[in-house]
Order: C-alpha cells, then sequence, then structure tokens
C-alpha cells in the first residue's frame, strides 16, 4: 500500500545509462551550465543537456533574435558557441567537476563534420550521451535541413554510432516540421540512435506592425513554449505508437510538472525543459517536484510505469488505480 | 576598478507601493536577498502576467532604488511598452511579484576621489542615483546630465537637482532646460566640472553619442546598455551585442552577464543588430577556417 511519505521511484534510463530523475534542461536553453550553478546544484538534475557543440566558434544571429509570441517565443540565435575545442577546454571540465550528467548535443553541416565532433567526444570524460541535433543544414544537399531527410539524418546517426564509445548512447534529435516524423525516427533508428529526442523547435515567423518588417534580425526563428506543446504531444504519441521499445527524451512547452506528465502519457521516458528556464532558473526542480507529486496523487511507485500509458485501449483503465489500492482498508 | 559577481537569487516579493513619475511607473517590492547583494548598476528581471501566464520573457529593469524597510526593498521603474509592462503598471500594493536578482556587472566604482558626470536618457536614468549615492560617498563630485524626447520622459530631475554638483536638462522639443540632446551639453559640462570620467544610461544611440564625446576628451567612459533579453541571468543567448575584448577580438557578448556596464570604447555601436564581419565565430569570417561549414541555423 502507498503511503503519502512513500516516494516514486523516479529512475528513468535513456538507453542503458540510468538518470536519477527524468527532468533535464533542453539544448540550447541552459547555456554552458554555469548560468544556472549559481541557482542550484546541477546534480540535481536527471542530466544537463548542452547547447549544440559545432566545430568552429560561432558568432550566431544578429540581434534581435527573440519575441514573445502567445504562451511562447521565436528564436533564432543560430548557434551561438565557442566551439569544440573550447567546449572541451573548459565548459565540460566544469559540468564534470559540479557532478552534472552532461548530455552534450552536436551540430554540423555535413556527416564528416558530425562525425569529426563525435570523435573529438569518444576520449572525452564526463559525456553522458550525445545528442546529434539534425535540424541543421546540409551544405552537401543545397542546405536541405537534415531532420527532413530520412536517409541523410540515418546516415549521420550511423556514423556517429560507429565513431561514439559503445558505452555513450546517442540520441537523435528530430524537428516536428517535417512530412513523417515516424519515417525520420524509424530511419534514425535503423541507422543506430540509441534514443530519439523531440521535438525541436519549428520555424516560425512573426512581423512587428510598428516597423513593418519582421521581430527577428533573421527573419525566421524556432518557435517554443507552451504555444507548441500539443506539436510536441503529436510527435510523441506518433513516434511511441510506431516505435515503442525506444526511448524518448520528450520536450516541447514544458513548464509545469502537469506538462511533463503529459509527454511521458503520449510516451517520452525522460522530459527537457527549455522555455521554461528563460523564466524560471529553478523551472527543472520545480517540475520535477510536481511531477512526483503528480505519481503519487495516481498512485504511481515508479514513474517507469507512466510512460506511454496514453496509449492503452479505451476501456482498459489505468494499470494503478488509487480505489485499488484502498479497497484493502 | 574590478568588480567581483554576485550570485542572483529568485524572490517572491510582495509589492510595496506603486507610484506614477511623469510618464514612468515605479514599483517598489519587498526583496530582502536583492536588496542586500545590490551594487549601483544591477538590474532585476521580473515574471510578468501572473502564474498561468501567456508571456514566457521575463521583463529586465535597472534598479533604481535600494532602502533597507521591511528587511530591503528594491525600486524599479519602467515604462508601458506593450502587455508584459501593462500587466506590471497594474500591480497594487500587497500584489506578489517573482524578481530575479541582481543581475549583471555593476558600475565600477574610481579608488580616489574624482569627478564624475553622470549621463542619463530616458528612464535609464534611474540607475545613475545610487551610482551618485555611492560616488559621492567616496568624495566624488558629481554633475548630471539628463535627457529625453519631452518633459514628461525626464526621469528625476529634482533629484539630479539637489544631488548634482550642477544639473544640465536637455529635451529634444525644448519643454524642459536646452532644446536639445544630452550630448549637445555635454562637452560643456565635461569642460567645467573638470570631468575625470563619465557615467551614461540610456538607449543605445545616445550611448554613442555620449562615448564618442567622453573619446574626444579623452577620458572614460562606462555605459549601462539597454538590450532586449528573455531571462537576465545568461541562458537565452538573445541580448548579444558586439564588444572589444582586452585581446582586441571581437565578440558577441551577452548584455545581462558580461555587461550591463561596459567601458563604451569597447562596445561597438555602430555594428550593434549586426554580426560584424570580424568577429570571432562571424559567418564566414577567419575564426571558421578549419572545418566549419555550418551556416547559421536557427
Amino acid at each position: 500500500m502507498l503511503t503519502p511519505e512513500m516516494s516514486v521511484d523516479m529512475r528513468t534510463y535513456l538507453a542503458h545509462v540510468e538518470l536519477p530523475n527524468p527532468i533535464t534542461t533542453a539544448a540550447g536553453c541552459a547555456a554552458s551550465g554555469a548560468e544556472l550553478s549559481q541557482f542550484f546544484d546541477l546534480s540535481r538534475l536527471g542530466a544537463l543537456v548542452t547547447h549544440s557543440i559545432t566545430m568552429a566558434p560561432r558568432a550566431g544571429r544578429p540581434t534581435p533574435r527573440m519575441a514573445e509570441t502567445p504562451s511562447g517565443m521565436l528564436n533564432a540565435v543560430g548557434l551561438q558557441g565557442p566551439g569544440i575545442e573550447v567546449f572541451l577546454d573548459r565548459e565540460l571540465p566544469l559540468l564534470a567537476d559540479r557532478g552534472a550528467r552532461a548530455v552534450v548535443s552536436i551540430a554540423g553541416g555535413s556527416v564528416a563534420e558530425y562525425t569529426a565532433l563525435a570523435r573529438r567526444l569518444a576520449d572525452a570524460p564526463g559525456v553522458t550521451a550525445v545528442e546529434v541535433n539534425l535540424s541543421c543544414p546540409n551544405v552537401e544537399d543545397l542546405g536541405r535541413v537534415f531532420a527532413r531527410d530520412p536517409a541523410a539524418s540515418a546516415e549521420v546517426l550511423a556514423s556517429v554510432r560507429a565513431t561514439m564509445r559503445y558505452d555513450v548512447p546517442v540520441v537523435a534529435k528530430l524537428a516536428p516540421d517535417v512530412a513523417d516524423i515516424v519515417a525520420v525516427a524509424r530511419a534514425c533508428v535503423d541507422g543506430g540512435a540509441d534514443a530519439l529526442a523531440l521535438i525541436n523547435s519549428p520555424l516560425g515567423m512573426s512581423i512587428d506592425v510598428e516597423t513593418m518588417r519582421p521581430s527577428l534580425a533573421a527573419g525566421t526563428g524556432g518557435l517554443s513554449g507552451p504555444a507548441i506543446r500539443p506539436l510536441a504531444v503529436r510527435c510523441l504519441w506518433q513516434v511511441h505508437a510506431a516505435l515503442p521499445g525506444v526511448p524518448i527524451v520528450g520536450m516541447g512547452g514544458v513548464m509545469t510538472g502537469r506538462d511533463a506528465l503529459e509527454l511521458i502519457l503520449a510516451g517520452a521516458c525522460a522530459v527537457s525543459v527549455g522555455t521554461a528556464l528563460f523564466h524560471d532558473p529553478y523551472a527543472c526542480l520545480r517540475i520535477l517536484r510536481e511531477l512526483e507529486d503528480l505519481l503519487k496523487e495516481r498512485g504511481f511507485e515508479r514513474l517507469a510505469d507512466a510512460v506511454g500509458l496514453a496509449h492503452r485501449p479505451p476501456g482498459a483503465g489505468p494499470r494503478h488505480r488509487i480505489d485499488l489500492e484502498e479497497s484493502s482498508l | 576598478m574590478g568588480e567581483t559577481a554576485v550570485s542572483p537569487v529568485q524572490v517572491t516579493g510582495t509589492v510595496l507601493t506603486t507610484r506614477r513619475v511623469d510618464a514612468y511607473h515605479a514599483l517598489t517590492v519587498v526583496a530582502p536577498g536583492i536588496a542586500e547583494r545590490f551594487r549601483p548598476g544591477h538590474f532585476v528581471t521580473v515574471a510578468v502576467g501572473g502564474p498561468h501566464t501567456s508571456m514566457p520573457a521575463r521583463r529586465a529593469f535597472s534598479v533604481h532604488d535600494v532602502k533597507p524597510d521591511y528587511g530591503g526593498t528594491v525600486e524599479f521603474v519602467f515604462a508601458v511598452r506593450g502587455p508584459g509592462t501593462s500587466w506590471l503598471a497594474e500591480r497594487k500594493a500587497r500584489d506578489t511579484l517573482d524578481l530575479v536578482g541582481p543581475l549583471g556587472r555593476p558600475f565600477p566604482l574610481p579608488r580616489d576621489p574624482c569627478a564624475c558626470v553622470l549621463v542619463g536618457g530616458e528612464y535609464g536614468s534611474a540607475s545613475l542615483f545610487a551610482l551618485a549615492d555611492s560616488l559621492q560617498q567616496r568624495g566624488c563630485r558629481v554633475d548630471f546630465v539628463l535627457g529625453a524626447a519631452s518633459a514628461d520622459r525626464v526621469f528625476g530631475a529634482l533629484r539630479a537637482r539637489r544631488m548634482g554638483e550642477t544639473t544640465t536638462l536637455t529635451t529634444e522639443d525644448g519643454s524642459l532646460g536646452l532644446r536639445g540632446r544630452v550630448t549637445d551639453a555635454l562637452p560643456s559640462v565635461i569642460a567645467d566640472a573638470r570631468a575625470d570620467v563619465v557615467y551614461a544610461a540610456g538607449p543605445m544611440a545616445m550611448l554613442r553619442g555620449v562615448t564618442a564625446v567622453a573619446v574626444e576628451f579623452d577620458i572614460p567612459v562606462q555605459v549601462s546598455v539597454e538590450e532586449a533579453m528573455a531571462c537576465g541571468y545568461g541562458v537565452c543567448m538573445t541580448c548579444v551585442i558586439p564588444v572589444i575584448g582586452e585581446d582586441g577580438v571581437t565578440r558577441m557578448v551577452r548584455s545581462c552577464v558580461e555587461g550591463p556596464v561596459f567601458r563604451g570604447e569597447r562596445v561597438r555601436f555602430e555594428d550593434v543588430g549586426t554580426i560584424p564581419f570580424d568577429a570571432l565565430g562571424a559567418p564566414g569570417g577567419r575564426a571558421q577556417e578549419g572545418g566549419a561549414h555550418t551556416r547559421n541555423v536557427s
């Protein structure tokens, strides 16, 4: 019988790697990690997903880079970062120092560049997993984004998987604005991805009616925040239904524990928090606490029992029912 | 003049008072953790729209005043410019606000007494009074130059007159003080005060003009920039401006953590809103030689 004092087993697995809890930062939403560590101990996160690391330093996009939209925001940062050498010299050791489990996001313009990044990471200590950001233009295919091309995505994943150490999971990060996300997901898994992460921010745009020009200097930007949560739930639902055995990191507009639970019920075994970190530096810890409370209220002893639960056939009833637990009274 | 960073805190503060100051609003919030760490030049970010807000970006405001009442209060000044600031303008005493602060690099202070000219544009001048207080405590002479488009948008004229050795006001429409801009009045104020340093806070165009004047007089200038940001603590990466580092290399740096106070001559004002071709990591620039073929992606 579950008493209120009992805690829920919040452990989750990213492929074979155990995380103490399912809440992670989303790529590009926690800068180097040092910024959030002013507020809390990074080891309390399930994992910290880094910003997307590139081979060379990148200055990113011009400003304005951000525009608030209804229940969300558009941003076009353009993968600003110091490049892999500085990342390995300064940022990754700092994360290890602070006890963070680092999931390193990588971004490239060609299969060769992703492979070169994986090669640099293969020997680096303190890499819990590698996340492959596929929302990058492929310079060898007229700038067509990898994530929109199942074959190109599979090629990247196969090469990164073959390069990384066998015990470091490789996660494919998928974009939602594609013709068939299940086809891309399947191609990535066939290519060697150990897990999937979805969704990256879909492209959006807003126009300032005062200046009568696009709000962002780059024109378009990635839309994030609660506005995209239904899109994330749909993508998770479809991918989990098609590939029920593949671990999925879910993200898209998660602001509360309730939102995290929604993604978990759709099929996510871990949940990343992005835009909420701009609003609340403690968002990850708050969401984790709220999620644990919600699971407890619903009679779950283990987070794992809730993953994909919304897919059960109609009329099957929840696996964990508080009234059954209480029937022993 | 080096200043070490202090750790920010998140506080749910109770609104103590609200007031209108000409075209602006001012809110005083009980926020002990922020007040005790505050130094002139720091700013706070505020969550707007309540618990289930549709506005995920925090709003950044420089701190006008810090007082010891109720364990420590923080006052910030703002203009209503959109749905977030109009929500803030509707706050009443006893409402609560989510504040994070103190944020950013504060104004560096001179070690020895010297003559300082403080230049404020619009409500940017709000951050200058705590600075003036610290400077005067160190025996510095303080002269003010405050300006705006019109009289109701010049913030703190009365307080400047009380504190400053001299106070010069400028408005573009001539409704208060001299007709023109702060940069028109600044050269004679610097000359009369035999100023050793200039501090400035306000819109980017004004800071550019003030920096040009200070450079002409060959005196240091510290500017506090106003750049759009979503978080204030360094994670959103949206508030970047091109700044020349100690090594001579231009980098796109975050106004929130590396700033908002910069040495004026290090800021490439003419390139704000662009990625200068010679910035570290600029597209097609030298820094991208050696493997990166990536284009800018959102």
